[in-house]
């Protein structure tokens, strides 16, 4: 049994997993429940997808993922704009259009066989290539957005309960979009090293919308959210190693697999206990 | 003065007409002004001017050097939000503060205070969606005390509620107006209006402002409603027929 657990750390690849899912889990699990509690989980998927074209063209050219994709994030969030512009299209069918479509693109030259890493990489993850650099950034990204969402708490809660009065409070619920989406953006292109295009949404939403149903504060989602996510990818590093499947996806498994338990549980505590949902109205 | 309004018109980005114009009362301590009129009347844009969320397109407006509290329609509000009823009175805190600072002892205390002010001291740890509309309406007002401004405006704050509820949260702002806030109640009901001292009539344009005994005459609620309004026969008295909602009901 003890063989089970420190057999994968003999190896040096896989401790480097570890630490880089582990700082991704506690970033991605505090935003995520910002994404999920300001209702933006389509919006975090599509910006993963917007950015699929840039890190192709990055490997096709190699230069850094990072780099392109940022400049596929920019280029997503222009086109998002513009075709937001088309009279008598609303805005989620330009998201829709645009995302396909880059996503399309994304893949058309992913199979290009000059891309080295082929689309697999980019679209999964490389769990096992993490570098010295991956887990520097990560390690910043988690120091920084951690500090950005203790700070602004406060803020954070009233203009989400209220947006539409957030002014009368003196905060401003454009400020509020912009912090989500920037560290939205910076944990998305952070983590795609590691967990690839697709599966960083899963680590995204995936833990917070499981601490959702397990808790009715805002503090304790963020600290159970942070706890699956980091607990729910080291797990599925461990099951990947030992049944020879694939790294990232056995992560995304895993927390797909705790928010089903986390809504049985729900239902079931609900069934059984409507008192103290219920009578409390009076 | 709490709040002076010059001739004040405002529009919205595109819109050809101006959402409200000719708007030319004050808002004094103590003074609990209710503000009449139809949906898109222009009550709502009145309430974004004074918060500071539209600035006047002309015209002159001062308000108070102090803050501006906006108790919203319960109905609106979040209920799925994972706050309790002490953590929504809190944020009445945040107007008071930089974005860096956060909350002290002494600003839960006086979230606490302001709970037990409404009558919720008890309810201070449930969860806010669970409580029911009238309770819900006093934390909402519970935040605005917590705020301290001297102007309070209230959206259609009676929507909804039942009786007892409504006697109760009418006892509130009675006493909050008697301890000199300003307090400015969008309404659809006449009547009460008519128990209020100063009456503020809109329909895109300001219709009326002063006293209802001298200011909500027939022709000031024909011109506030329109054709809305129906004449009871013989008693030389009006109502409203049911309106529609431009909002969804919530639970009671």
């Amino acid at each position: 049994m003890i063989e089970w657990l420190t057999d994968p750390l003999s190896q040096r690849i896989v401790v480097r997993a570890i630490v880089e899912l582990t700082l991704l889990g506690v970033v991605s699990g505090a935003l995520g429940c910002w994404i999920v509690l300001s209702g933006r989980s389509y919006s975090a998927e599509s910006l993963a997808h917007a950015m699929l074209p840039g890190l192709v063209a990055a490997a096709l050219l190699g230069v850094p993922l990072l780099l392109g994709g940022a400049v596929g994030l920019l280029v997503g969030a222009v086109l998002i704009g513009l075709v937001g512009r088309v009279p008598r299209l609303d805005d989620d069918v330009a998201v829709s259009v645009v995302i396909t479509s880059l996503f399309g693109l994304g893949v058309l030259l992913g199979l290009a066989p000059e891309v080295p890493a082929g689309l697999n990489g980019i679209l999964f993850g490389d769990l096992l290539g993490i570098t010295d650099l991956d887990i520097a950034l990560a390690a910043g990204l988690a120091v920084v957005a951690l500090a950005v969402l203790t700070v602004l708490h406060p803020s954070l809660v009233a203009v989400g309960f209220d947006r539409l009065n957030a002014r009368a409070l003196g905060r401003s619920p454009v400020g509020f979009d912009v912090v989500l989406a920037v560290l939205l953006a910076a944990a998305t292109l952070v983590a795609v090293q590691a967990l690839g295009n697709l599966l960083v949404v899963a680590m995204l939403v995936g833990p917070a919308a499981t601490a959702r149903l397990l808790t009715r504060r805002i503090v304790p989602m963020m600290v159970v959210a942070t706890t699956v996510a980091a607990g729910a990818s080291v797990a599925g590093l461990y099951l990947s190693y030992h049944a020879k499947v694939a790294a990232g996806a056995s992560v995304a498994l895993t927390l797909v697999a705790l928010y089903v338990l986390a809504l049985v549980a729900r239902v079931i505590t609900d069934a059984s206990g409507p008192q103290t949902a219920r009578t409390a109205r009076a | 003065m709490l709040a002076d309004a010059d001739d004040v018109a405002a529009s919205y980005p595109g819109a050809v007409m101006p959402a409200v114009a000719s708007l030319t009362f004050a808002a004094r301590a103590g003074e609990r002004t209710a503000v009449l009129g139809p949906n898109g009347g222009g009550k709502t844009t009145l309430f974004r001017l004074l918060t500071g969320e539209l600035s006047p397109s002309s015209g002159r407006l001062a308000l108070p050097a102090g803050r501006v509290a906006l108790v919203p329609q319960t109905e609106r509000s979040r209920l799925d939000y994972p706050v309790s009823a002490l953590d929504v009175a809190l944020m009445g805190a945040v107007s008071r503060m930089p974005w860096w600072r956060r909350p002290s002892r002494a600003d839960r205390e006086l979230a606490r205070e302001a709970l037990g002010r409404v009558g919720l001291a008890d309810r201070a740890s449930a969860t806010f969606g669970d409580l029911s509309g009238g309770q819900r309406q006093r934390v909402l007002v519970a935040r605005a005390l917590v705020q301290d401004a001297p102007l309070v405006l209230l959206d259609e704050p009676f929507s909804g509620l039942d009786a007892p509820s409504a006697e109760r949260l009418d006892a509130l702002l009675n006493e909050l107006a008697a301890e000199g806030r300003g307090l400015l109640m969008a309404t659809h009901d006449i009547e009460q209006a008519r128990a209020w001292d100063l009456v503020l009539c809109l329909n895109r344009v300001q219709i009326a402002f002063g006293p209802p005994a001298s200011a909500l005459t027939l022709e000031v609620i024909e011109r506030t409603y329109g054709t809305a309004l129906v004449p009871l026969d013989g008693s030389g008295r009006t109502v409203l027929p049911p309106h529609h909602h431009a909002h969804e009901h919530g639970r009671p």
